[in-house]
This record gives C-alpha cells, sequence and structure tokens, in this order.
C-alpha cells in the first residue's frame, strides 16, 4: 500500500515537471500574438496552418520526412542481414560485424558527424543530399539490429528446421516462416530509427547543413534569429508525432519486451 | 537447416554487404579522422600535408583544460542527478501496473527521441521572462516579478537531465524487471519496512548495475551538442560544440579531428569499464 502512494506521488511530480515544458510550447503555440506569451493571449491555429502552408516550413518538414523515411529503411536493409546470419549460422567473427553496427551509435554523435564530414568532403560528395540518407542510415543501424537480434534469439528454432525438414529451402523458410515471425522486430526497429533520423540535429547539419534546411535545424535557427510562434507549432507537431509513432508500437508489440524486460 | 557454415560465396553475400558498407561508410571515415587528426591544418587545396604532433600539443592549452573541465564537470553532474531521480523511478516502474508502465514507456521514449533543439526551446520558453515559470511563481506570491533563468548552468543541468533521465530508464528498466520479487517479499517477510527494504536490500543488489548506468550516462551526456548553445553560456560549452565549431566555423579539420580523437579514447575507456562490470555481474 505504501508504495503504491509513493509511487503514485512520484510519479505525478515527475509527469508535472516532465510534462510542463511541453505544455507550455503547446501553449504559446496557439497564441493570437506574435510575441512569446504564456498564457497565451486568444486562441488561434493559425501558426499550424503556416506549417503547411508553402514556404521554408513545409520544405523543412518534408526534408525531415524523406531523409528519416530513406535512411530508416537504409538502416534496416544492412541490420537485418546482419542479424539473420548471426542467428542462422551462429560464427564467431560476426560478432565483430555487429559491433561495427552498434559502435555508431555508442559513440558521442558528434565522432560520427566529424567522420562523415570528412568522408564526403575528401569524396567530393559533401552537399550532395543522398549523403544525409547514408550518413543517418549508418549511424542508426544500431536500432533494428537491437530489436532484430532480440526477435531472432526470441524465435523458436524447431520451427524452421521443422519446415526445412518438410522440404523447404533456406529462401522459403526466410519468407514464409522467420519473416512473419520477426516482423513486429523489424516494424519496431523500423519505427525507432525513423523516429531518431527524425529529430536527429548534429550529423545532418555536419553533412547537408549547407544546402538542405530539416525541421531540426530550422528550429534550431529561428531559436538563434527570431522567435515565431511557427517554430513552437512545428515542436509540437514533432512531440506529437513522436509520441503516436511510440504508442503505436506499443500498441502492436510487445513494447516493455522490445526493451528487453522480462514479464513477471 | 543444419549445415553449419555457408556453403558458397553467395551464402555469404547477407553478411558480406553489410560489412562491406559498414568498412566503407562507418570505419573508413574513422580511420581518416584519425590520420586527419596528424595533419596540419592547411587552406583547402593545398597539395601537400605535412605530419605533425601540433594538434595534440594543442590538447593541453588552458583553453582545452577549461573545456574538459567543463564537459566532465557537466557529464558528472547531470549523470549525479539522473541516477538519483531515474533510479527508484524505475524501481517503481517495474513494480506499477502493466498499463502504467507502457505509458511511461512511450513517453520516456518520446522524450529520449525528440530533438535537442525541440527540448532546448522548450526550456527556454519555461524559463522565459514573459512565457515562463516565474510568473507563476508571481501568481502565488513566491517572487515578486518575473524574471528569466535561462541561459544559464542552472537551465543547462535542467535541461540535459530531462533528457538523461529517460535514457537512465530505459537502461536500468529491463534490468530491474528480472529481479526476483521474492526477494522482496522476503525482506518484508523478515520485518523490513519499504524504505529499508529499498536502501538495505535493492540498492546493494544494484550496485554493479547503477555504476554502469552512471558511466554511461556520463557518455550521453559528452555528446550533448545543442543544450549548451541553447540553455547555458558559452563558458558551458562542450566538447562536442568545440569540435563541430573548430570544424565547421574554423575550418580546422585536424585540430576537430584531434579534439574527436581524445573524445573517443575518453569515450572507450568508458566503454571498457561498462563491460568490466557487466562481467562481474554475471559472474555472481
Amino acid at each position: 500500500m505504501t508504495q503504491t502512494f509513493v509511487r503514485r506521488l512520484f510519479f505525478s511530480l515527475l509527469g508535472i515537471v516532465m510534462g510542463a515544458p511541453l505544455l507550455v510550447v503547446l501553449g504559446v503555440s496557439v497564441n493570437e500574438k506574435k510575441s512569446l506569451t504564456f498564457p497565451p493571449q486568444g486562441f488561434n491555429l493559425r501558426w499550424y496552418l503556416e506549417l503547411f502552408g508553402a514556404g521554408d516550413w513545409s520544405t523543412s518538414i518534408s526534408n525531415s520526412a524523406i531523409t528519416a523515411l530513406l535512411s530508416a529503411t537504409l538502416a534496416v536493409a544492412i541490420a537485418f542481414p546482419i542479424a539473420w546470419f548471426s542467428w542462422r549460422y551462429r560464427l564467431g567473427w560476426v560478432r565483430i560485424v555487429i559491433a561495427a553496427g552498434l559502435a555508431p551509435f555508442l559513440l558521442p554523435p558528434v565522432i560520427t558527424a566529424l567522420g562523415f564530414l570528412s568522408f564526403w568532403t575528401q569524396s567530393g560528395f559533401y552537399g550532395q543530399y543522398w549523403t544525409v540518407v547514408v550518413s543517418h542510415g549508418i549511424f542508426l543501424v544500431s536500432l533494428p539490429l537491437v530489436s532484430l537480434t532480440l526477435g531472432f534469439s526470441a524465435l523458436d528454432r524447431s520451427l524452421p528446421e521443422a519446415a526445412a525438414m518438410l522440404g523447404a529451402d533456406d529462401r522459403q523458410v526466410l519468407t514464409r516462416i522467420i519473416l512473419p515471425l520477426v516482423r513486429p522486430y523489424v516494424i519496431s526497429g523500423f519505427a525507432f530509427a525513423f523516429v531518431v533520423s527524425l529529430n536527429e540535429y548534429l550529423i545532418a547539419y555536419m553533412t547537408v547543413g549547407a544546402v538542405l534546411e530539416t525541421l531540426p535545424m530550422r528550429i534550431f535557427n529561428s531559436l538563434r534569429y527570431g522567435y515565431t510562434p511557427v517554430m513552437a507549432a512545428a515542436s509540437v507537431l514533432f512531440v506529437f508525432l513522436t509520441i503516436v509513432i511510440f504508442s503505436l508500437v506499443a500498441r502492436f508489440g510487445d513494447l516493455p519486451k522490445l526493451l528487453g524486460a522480462h514479464r513477471r | 537447416m543444419n549445415t553449419r557454415q555457408p556453403q558458397s560465396l553467395i551464402a555469404y553475400m547477407p553478411i558480406l554487404v553489410p560489412a562491406l558498407l559498414l568498412t566503407v561508410f562507418f570505419v573508413m571515415p574513422f580511420g581518416t579522422m584519425i590520420v586527419t587528426s596528424f595533419y596540419e591544418n592547411r587552406s583547402i587545396g593545398a597539395a601537400e600535408t605535412a605530419f605533425t604532433l601540433a594538434n595534440y600539443q594543442r590538447l593541453l592549452s588552458p583553453f582545452f583544460l577549461w573545456l574538459v573541465t567543463a564537459s566532465f564537470g557537466l557529464a558528472f553532474g547531470v549523470a549525479a542527478i539522473s541516477i538519483l531521480i531515474a533510479f527508484p523511478f524505475s524501481y517503481l516502474l517495474v513494480n506499477a501496473p502493466r498499463s502504467t508502465q507502457v505509458g511511461w514507456l512511450i513517453f520516456m521514449l518520446s522524450v529520449l527521441s525528440l530533438s535537442e533543439s525541440i527540448i532546448g526551446f522548450a526550456w527556454s520558453t519555461l524559463l522565459s521572462r514573459t512565457a515562463g515559470i516565474s510568473n507563476f511563481f508571481v501568481l502565488i506570491g513566491l517572487v515578486d516579478k518575473p524574471a528569466s533563468y535561462a541561459p544559464g548552468l542552472g537551465a543547462l543541468l535542467t535541461g540535459v537531465v530531462y533528457t538523461a533521465v529517460p535514457y537512465a530508464v530505459l537502461v536500468l528498466y529491463p534490468i530491474l524487471s528480472r529481479v526476483d520479487p521474492h526477494i522482496e517479499e522476503a525482506a518484508r517477510t523478515l520485518g523490513l519496512s519499504p524504505l529499508k527494504t529499498f536502501l538495505r536490500v535493492i540498492l546493494p543488489m544494484h550496485r554493479n548495475a547503477i555504476v554502469t548506468t552512471f558511466l554511461m550516462l556520463l557518455v550521453f551526456t559528452l555528446g550533448t551538442y545543442l543544450m549548451p548553445q541553447i540553455l547555458g553560456r558559452p563558458q558551458h560549452w562542450t566538447l562536442s560544440v568545440a569540435i563541430s565549431d573548430q570544424a565547421l566555423v574554423q575550418s580546422n579539420i585536424p585540430f576537430a579531428a584531434a579534439l574527436a580523437v581524445f573524445l573517443v579514447v575518453v569515450t572507450l575507456v568508458i566503454v571498457l569499464a561498462v563491460i568490466q562490470f557487466g562481467r562481474k555481474e554475471q559472474a555472481i
């Protein structure tokens, strides 16, 4: 009983403190005036309309969305074969490849960002739009790699063995048996990579910052060069999107298990 | 399915192609970065590059020593505060009803993935004079007139702790969820109060997990980049900020690379310590 009481008290306090900055942004995003005031004076949704109208903000949003979509796809495309191969053959040296996939995310992002900056400069590709997709894709391999390794380890080995005994070849086992079973892990790995790419600032800034403006860059630039309520609206949109995507992951998968927890 | 080894080169492709991609796009850039850190800084297009240790000698300058002090001071402060909040929270979370757990995990994941520019903006608004928390303090009579609390060290600590707590929770949550609930029941049956159970049984049991999380929080905080620029003052700028500043603003990629190599070495030492603690944990 006491623990329930302590938990409710602690969780409510933390909820208030952690929710406060997000609620203030929500408040200033519906402000009538262009100034930064809270509580909001009047109610207005025109800042949200400005997000999607013709202009820099909608360009930034689509830049971010396209980058996130492509780089999450690339990350999964690299991570899936690694996870599958390592599960299928259980060879020791595969661990080195896994480590190389996890390393970019483990190191402070500025390292990966600087590595890519000098790499794209030296190879002459600096300034090309696609470099951010490759950079993000490599940076994010670790997310689907972790979720897929977890997914494969939870796989019952007798199922593919039974299928093989009944005459299925490797490809059939992969597409008919394994893929449907690990699909939740593929989707959650993709979702995690997508959300992180959407919100990532530093690597995008150091690779294509000079030619392309993603939404996080645009928000930071507005913060430096002059406040506008549109940036609050953009922040609200991203907070909303992020929460919705993780809620969907939780709705269709077992979130505690995906995060490595054991069910009690 | 019984083959232990791939039978042909084609069968090796699923591992070779990703390995090649990771080599070209991660290992090679990483290697060039290390090589670059030994170059002299020349204007772009210089034909010859001379090897030098000057970039590393600059690491001993007062500027750099202050940078390291500031970065690690912030990292230790943030890690300590975050774990004080995250450990009791995670402990209570694994014992909470499942729907509560899922709700908080979604929220924590979201805060963790949100862009630093969004969180920095949110906190700078909450701590501002015109829209901030001080207006609320005036309302309840705590202070006389609204004030601005950002930028400053307090604001910076708050902002970074805000993102570090979810990180710590997501590291601790799976570890704590594996604990046998019977241990706690036994402690309670033997007459320990819930608080004493937490302090004398749960905390000592997770000493290694706490140290590991603390170390990982150090690495996490060393990576923060926008927060010091939004919520801190120039004297609070961290290694991450200095590296990108040297690379992009000062156009001194070799020195930026030397700073980055230093940061990698520090990170690797911390990660090795984490692995060492992990081994101990398994041995018990």
